[in-house]
């Protein structure tokens, strides 16, 4: 990934920012420049829970190169607190527990390695709450 | 808005096909479909494709493809909405017909797979780079949480998915055109290697390479082109968020429901007119989620009408009579036109083995990404 475009999302990788919308307080993450919900664009930025609850996931286990050494791996859809939904791999446990329902802290780390100049790349994992 | 027909039809067969490349298939289907028609010039052309670029290097599809079918000069552009690319390839050609604009438009669809990329990577080009992409999910993997999804909203079950890979492969093993003409029973498609849970091998179509033409003209002329055009009487297509963690169920294709019910109200029909439908199966969830948001099946209600034998062949409403995607194959780019010459061969009675006894009305339903696009058309006898 070109460093103008990992550094531009910092701010959600970082961070968990999002928007909540201030016409229907919608939260939307990654940051919009539109609410989706209703067509509004005056946003509030908010830091998003560092938990929430499994939506729905899968175990790859034909993973794409760049996280060969890792599969298989449970990756998840999870809905913070504030109504954020946000695809996330889930670590730190048997890959079999995580299903819908399943409680989730979120956690900053390594997610990927990119190119020949093995560029690390941040972001956040859930692992089981506690 | 004038009536439009397809008046003729050509395709590959789909498959690993190494000694052809990607303008070879795409001038093998125009070609033949120009020649049931018995004519030598077009007014336009519309190459639905969805990543020449990255499959084979290649972009600018419009201009090489007219070149190398001997019309260069003719107006021709490349149509991309990811494996929806020939569905919308299509419905650009019939509208173009409708405007008044043209007479005579090839749709084609073409994708070139098996040249040595990593495809994985190619087809995760039509999710979400930013939101989904980044932390490692696939293609097969976002069906996966849609499979997941629907199995706990409804209790389907993988002996569910199972069923729709069966039925498909037994569909396609009476195609000559498909991608692999065998039959799988339930115990190997469950037994078969894990990609994504729960999907398995068997729950997946296969890397393809193909292309499908048909000619699109005004219904007035038709006529001239053969005794048996075939009416599209309704086009939609529909968009719906782009990222899974977006839509408000993700057990529900957003975008089927909406281009369907666009597609019918334009028709005129309901669902229940329905006689034999081509529906976007790349992963068996996906024809389970389908048939649900086309309303040929109640919600939920997908995965036992499977089992029951109302989607096969001699059944209440036969899907995916080709073989689907799953075993005929699924060149994306060329999926959505060849799913519409599976629904022409269905009304003209030219299916063979796979005729739905007087099918007059059909449907085809085409997606892209993990269901952000989808287009519908409904056909009929005239």
């Amino acid at each position: 990934m070109p460093s103008p475009r990992y550094w531009r999302e910092i701010p959600n990788r970082y961070r968990l920012e999002a928007r909540r919308c201030g016409s229907c307080s919608r939260v939307v993450f990654p940051a919009r420049r539109i609410c989706p919900g209703c067509g509004g664009s005056e946003f509030e930025t908010i830091a998003l829970s560092h938990r929430g609850t499994v939506v729905t996931s899968t175990v790859v286990h034909v993973a794409p190169a760049e996280f060969l050494m890792e599969a298989p791996y449970a990756i998840a859809v999870v809905e913070t607190p504030e109504g954020a939904r946000l695809m996330v791999q889930v670590t730190d446990c048997d890959p079999a527990e995580v299903e819908p329902g399943t409680a989730v802290d979120l956690e900053f780390r390594k997610i990927r390695r990119e190119g020949n100049g093995g560029i690390l790349c941040y972001g956040y994992k859930g692992v089981p709450a506690g | 808005m004038r009536e439009v027909a397809i008046v003729a039809a050509g395709m590959t067969r789909f498959g690993e096909l190494w000694q052809s490349s990607l303008r070879d298939l795409f001038v093998e289907a125009a070609s033949e479909a120009l020649r049931n028609a018995g004519t030598d010039r077009l007014d336009a052309i519309y190459v639905g494709n969805m990543s020449g670029g990255q499959f084979v290097g290649q972009e600018h599809l419009g201009p090489l493809m007219a070149d190398h079918l001997g019309m260069a000069g003719v107006a021709s552009t490349r149509v991309e909405s990811a494996c929806a690319s020939g569905g919308v390839a299509l419905r650009t050609a019939v509208l173009e017909v409708a405007s008044g604009m043209s007479d005579l438009v090839l749709a084609a669809g073409v994708e070139k797979m098996n040249d040595g990329v990593d495809v994985t990577n190619v087809l995760a080009t039509a999710a979400d780079q930013e939101t989904e992409v980044y932390h490692g999910i696939t293609f097969p993997g976002l069906y996966a949480m849609i499979a997941r999804a629907h199995m706990k909203a409804y209790g389907t079950t993988e002996e569910d998915l199972a069923a729709v890979s069966v039925k498909n492969h037994r569909h396609g093993a009476l195609n000559p055109k498909a991608q692999f003409q065998t039959e799988v029973t339930p115990e190997q498609v469950m037994q078969s290697s894990m990609v994504a849970e729960p999907l398995r091998l068997l729950h997946c179509s296969p890397v393809s390479d193909g292309a499908a033409a048909v000619l699109v003209c005004s219904l007035e002329r038709a006529r001239e082109f053969t005794d048996k055009p075939v009416k599209i009487r309704g086009s939609g297509l529909a968009t719906a968020s782009m990222a899974l963690a977006d839509r408000p169920d993700p057990a529900f294709l957003d975008a089927v429901s909406l281009a369907a019910s666009r597609a019918y109200k334009a028709a005129g029909i309901g669902p229940a007119d329905v006689q034999v439908a081509e529906v976007h199966d790349c992963f068996t969830i996906a024809e389970l989620c389908a048939i649900e948001a086309l309303c040929l099946t109640e919600r939920g209600a997908a995965g036992e009408a499977t089992r029951a034998g109302e989607t096969a062949l001699g059944g209440r409403v036969p899907i995916n009579t080709s073989g689907g995607l799953k075993s005929k194959g699924h060149p994306v780019g060329a999926t959505g036109v060849a799913q519409a010459i599976e629904i022409v061969e269905q009304l003209r009675g030219e299916a063979g083995d796979r005729q739905v006894e007087g099918a007059s009305l059909g449907l085809c339903q085409n997606m892209g990404g993990s269901g952000a696009s989808s287009v519908v058309h409904i056909l009929e006898r005239v």
